[in-house]
C-alpha cells in the first residue's frame, strides 16, 4: 500500500502530469510559438524537434559560472523553476478533474506559478552583473504590474462559480455554458496579464535583447539556461491550462480521452492567440507597461468582478 | 537610489558595429552618456595615398557596407574635378540611379532595425524581405549586390539597357507601394508610437550647434540637404520634396527617412525616364595633375565630404573622409541624457550610425602639445603589435 502510494506519487510527479508530460507538452507549445511566429512573420522556422536539439545541445555544453556570483543559489534555481511550475500543474484539472483539489487550489496554483518569477530574480540578483542587476530589477517591476490584474481576473469566475476550486470553477462553466462569453473581458486581462507573466513580447521587458542583452539570464549557460528555458516552456502549459480550466470550462463535463484532446486542444488555442499577440507588437517600455496594467487591465478587470458579482446575485 | 555604470558596448547585441556608450544609470533613468569611439580604425586614408586612383575606388568603396556607391561617387567627382573631365550626362544619370537606389535600400535596412531594436521583430522581417526587391535592382544595374562598383575614373562600368529600364521600373512600383505602406504602419501602430514619440529629442537649435547632418538633423526641422543646398549630378534637373519634420525625436527620424524612401523612388522613375542617349564614359588619364578638389555628397545616413588631392601622379596625395555618422556622433549623448534605458539603442540607432566608417587616428602629446600622423608602416607595425599582445600573430602576413 505504502509502496503503491510512492510509486503513484512519483509517476505523478516524473510522468503525468508532471515534469515528462509539461516537458513534452511545453517543447511542443515552444515549437507551436516558434513555427506559427515564424510563418507569420514570411519566415521558414525550425523543424518540430528544434526545441529537443536546442534542450539537448545547451545541456551538453560546458556551465560557466561567475566568480562573484552565489555559488549555491545560482547552481540550484533553474530546478526550483521547474518545480514550482510541475507542482502548479498538479492542482489543474488535465483529465478527470485535477490529481489534487481542494478548496482554494486557485490560490495556491497562482503562489506556485510566482515560484518561477523569483527564480528569474534570484538568478539575476544572484549573478551580479549590471544586465543581470537590471534585468532582475525589471522581473520584480513588472511582477508588481502584471500580478494584481492576472488574480483580479481569475475571482471572476470563482465569484460566479461560488468555490476557490478550480475543478469546481469548470465544472460549473461545463454546466452553464453561456456564462462564459461573459467573461469575456476578464478573459482578456488574463491573456495578457499571462503574456506579462511568460516574459514574451510585448513584455519581454526584463531580458530585451537589444537594451539588456540577456537580462536576468545574461550570465547563465549550459544545463543550467536550459533548465530555465524548459521552466519558461512548462510554464505556458501551466499558463494556457489554468486560463483553460477557470475560463473555458476544462473539460465541458467530458472524462476520458474526450477531456484530454479538448484540453490539447483548448491550450494550443491559448498559445495561438499568445503567439499572435507576440508577433503584433513592439515591445513597450517597463513604466508604460505598469502604466497599462494597472490604468487599463486592473480597471477592466474589477469592471468584470463587479460584473459577475450582479450577475451572481441576479440569478441566484 | 543608487547609480550604476553600465557599458553598452562594444560588444553588445544592440549595436551593429563596435563602440562603446558608457552609460550612468538611475534606476532606468540615463543620467550621463558618453561616447567611446575607436575599435575599428582601419586607416584606409592612409592606404589610399599608397594606391592609385583606380585602385582606391575600390578601397573607398568598403569605407562602409551600406553608403558604398556614396564614398565612391564623392571620391570620384572630386578625382575627376582635378582632372578637369567632364563626364557624359549619362554616365551622371546612372549614378544618380545607383546612388537613390542606394538610398532606398539603406534606409529599409534602418526602418529594419529601428523596429529590432524595439522588438518589433515582424516589421524587421517584412521590410527586410521587401528590401531583397531594391538590392536585386543594384545587382541588375551594377552587377553586385553590395559594392556596386559602377563608379570608374570618367564615368561607369555598366549600362542600363531598355530591359534593365523595364524591370527597374517594375520594381520600383512594388518598392513604392510597400513603403507606403510601411509609412501607415509605422506612424500609426500604437506600440511603435510609444516607444518613438518624444524619444530622443534633439530641438532645433541644438541640432544646428553641434553640426547635425542627415535625416537627424531633418527630423530636427533643419532644411538642409546637399541633393537641394549645392546640386551635384544632375539633382538640379530632377523634381523632388525635401523632407523635414519638426518633432525633433526618433518619431520625426522614422517619418523623415519612409518618406525620404518614397521620394527616392520618384528620383529613380523621373531619370530613368529622363536617361539621355551617348557614352557612358569618357578617358581620363591615369595621371592626375596636382590640384585639390573637396566634394559634398548627400549619402543616405546624411551629408558626405571627401578631399581629395592630386600631385601629378598616378596616386593621391592626400584624401580625406567625412562620414556623416562622424557629425552625427556627438549628439547622442545628448538625446539619450535624461531618457530611458530601454530607449537607448533605438536613440543610438536613430543617427543610423556606421562605425567603421567614422574612426581615426591621431597621436597627440599633450606634454609636448604636438601631435603627428603616423605613416603607413608605423601603423601597420603597431596593428602588428597591438594583437601580438592578445595572442595573435600577424606579422607574417604579407600585403600586395
Amino acid at each position: 500500500m505504502a509502496i503503491e502510494n510512492i510509486l503513484l506519487a512519483l509517476f505523478y510527479a516524473l510522468i503525468f502530469p508532471g515534469i515528462w508530460f509539461l516537458a513534452t507538452y511545453g517543447m511542443t507549445l515552444e515549437w507551436v510559438d516558434r513555427k506559427l511566429g515564424a510563418v507569420l512573420q514570411n519566415r521558414v522556422g525550425p523543424p518540430w524537434y528544434q526545441p529537443l536539439a536546442d534542450f539537448i545541445k545547451l545541456v551538453s555544453k560546458e556551465v560557466i559560472i561567475p566568480k562573484a556570483c552565489d555559488n549555491v543559489m545560482f547552481r540550484n534555481l533553474p530546478y526550483f523553476a521547474v518545480a514550482g511550475v510541475t507542482a502548479a500543474m498538479m492542482m489543474i484539472p488535465v483529465w478527470n478533474g485535477a490529481l489534487f483539489s481542494f478548496e482554494g487550489d486557485l490560490i495556491a496554483v497562482i503562489y506556485l506559478l510566482t515560484i518561477p518569477t523569483a527564480t528569474f530574480f534570484l538568478a539575476g540578483w544572484s549573478s551580479t552583473s549590471p544586465y543581470s542587476a537590471i534585468g532582475s530589477m525589471r522581473v520584480l517591476t513588472q511582477l508588481f504590474a502584471y500580478e494584481v490584474p492576472l488574480m483580479l481576473a481569475l475571482i471572476g469566475p470563482a465569484i460566479l462559480a461560488g468555490s476557490w476550486n478550480i475543478t469546481a470553477i469548470s465544472e460549473h462553466f461545463a454546466r452553464h455554458p453561456a456564462y462564459m462569453p461573459a467573461q469575456l473581458a476578464g478573459f482578456l486581462v488574463a491573456l495578457l496579464a499571462l503574456q506579462g507573466k511568460l516574459e514574451r513580447l510585448p513584455f519581454d521587458i526584463p531580458h530585451a535583447k537589444t537594451e539588456i542583452v540577456g537580462g536576468q539570464f545574461t550570465e547563465y549557460t549550459g544545463r543550467l539556461l536550459a533548465f530555465f528555458n524548459l521552466a519558461v516552456s512548462m510554464e505556458m502549459v501551466v499558463g494556457a491550462a489554468l486560463l483553460n480550466a477557470v475560463f473555458l470550462g476544462g473539460g465541458l463535463g467530458l472524462t476520458g480521452t474526450g477531456a484530454f484532446a479538448l484540453f490539447m486542444l483548448k491550450t494550443l488555442g491559448v498559445v495561438l492567440l499568445l503567439v499572435v499577440l507576440r508577433v503584433l507588437m513592439a515591445r513597450i517600455r517597463i513604466e508604460q507597461m505598469i502604466n497599462f496594467c494597472w490604468q487599463i487591465l486592473a480597471p477592466l478587470a474589477m469592471a468584470q468582478i463587479v460584473f459577475d458579482i450582479f450577475l451572481r446575485i441576479k440569478l441566484g | 537610489m543608487s547609480k550604476i555604470n553600465v557599458p553598452l558596448g562594444p560588444q553588445h547585441p544592440g549595436l551593429k558595429e563596435p563602440i562603446n556608450f558608457g552609460l550612468v544609470l538611475e534606476g532606468e533613468q540615463v543620467d550621463k552618456a558618453t561616447v567611446n569611439l575607436g575599435y575599428n580604425h582601419r586607416g584606409v586614408e592612409k592606404a589610399a595615398e599608397e594606391r592609385t586612383y583606380i585602385q582606391d575606388i575600390y578601397l573607398i568603396e568598403r569605407v562602409c557596407g551600406i553608403c558604398s556607391h556614396s564614398h565612391t561617387t564623392c571620391y570620384i567627382t572630386c578625382v575627376e574635378e582635378i582632372a578637369k573631365a567632364e563626364i557624359p550626362e549619362r554616365a551622371k544619370a546612372i549614378r544618380v540611379i545607383v546612388a537613390e537606389l542606394e538610398r532606398v535600400h539603406s534606409h529599409l535596412l534602418w526602418l529594419g532595425i529601428a523596429a529590432y531594436e524595439i522588438g518589433f521583430d515582424t516589421l524587421f522581417m517584412y521590410v527586410w524581405r521587401d528590401r531583397e526587391h531594391v538590392l536585386d535592382c543594384l545587382e541588375l544595374v551594377a552587377g553586385n549586390r553590395v559594392h556596386y562598383a559602377i563608379n570608374t575614373l570618367g564615368g561607369v562600368r555598366r549600362d542600363i539597357t531598355p530591359e534593365i529600364k523595364a524591370e527597374l521600373l517594375k520594381r520600383i512600383d512594388v518598392l513604392e507601394a510597400r513603403t507606403k505602406y510601411y509609412t501607415t504602419l509605422a506612424t500609426e501602430e500604437t506600440t511603435v508610437l510609444a516607444r518613438t514619440q518624444n524619444v530622443g529629442v534633439l530641438p532645433r537649435d541644438l541640432a544646428i550647434k553641434l553640426g547635425t547632418c542627415g535625416p537627424t538633423t531633418r527630423a530636427s526641422g533643419v532644411a538642409r540637404d546637399v541633393r537641394k543646398d549645392e546640386p551635384y549630378l544632375i539633382y538640379d534637373k530632377l523634381d523632388f520634396k525635401l523632407i523635414t519634420a519638426d518633432t525633433c525625436d526618433v518619431f520625426g527620424r522614422v517619418v523623415v527617412r519612409v518618406l525620404e524612401t518614397v521620394e527616392s523612388c520618384k528620383i529613380i522613375r523621373q531619370v530613368l525616364n529622363y536617361l539621355p542617349e551617348g557614352p557612358i564614359s569618357i578617358k581620363v588619364p591615369w595621371k592626375i595633375p596636382e590640384g585639390e578638389a573637396v566634394n559634398r555628397y548627400e549619402a543616405p545616413r546624411g551629408e558626405d565630404i571627401h578631399y581629395v588631392k592630386g600631385n601629378g601622379t598616378d596616386r593621391p596625395e592626400r584624401v580625406k573622409v567625412r562620414a556623416p555618422t562622424l557629425a552625427n556622433y556627438h549628439a547622442v549623448p545628448h538625446m539619450l541624457q535624461g531618457g530611458w534605458m530601454a530607449d537607448v539603442p533605438l536613440v543610438i540607432a536613430a543617427i543610423d550610425p556606421c562605425m567603421s566608417c567614422s574612426d581615426r587616428a591621431l597621436v597627440t602629446d599633450k606634454a609636448a602639445a604636438s601631435s603627428a600622423v603616423w605613416s603607413w608602416e608605423e601603423m601597420r607595425r603597431n596593428g602588428i603589435e597591438f594583437y601580438r599582445r592578445r595572442g595573435v600573430d600577424f606579422s607574417k602576413v604579407t600585403l600586395k
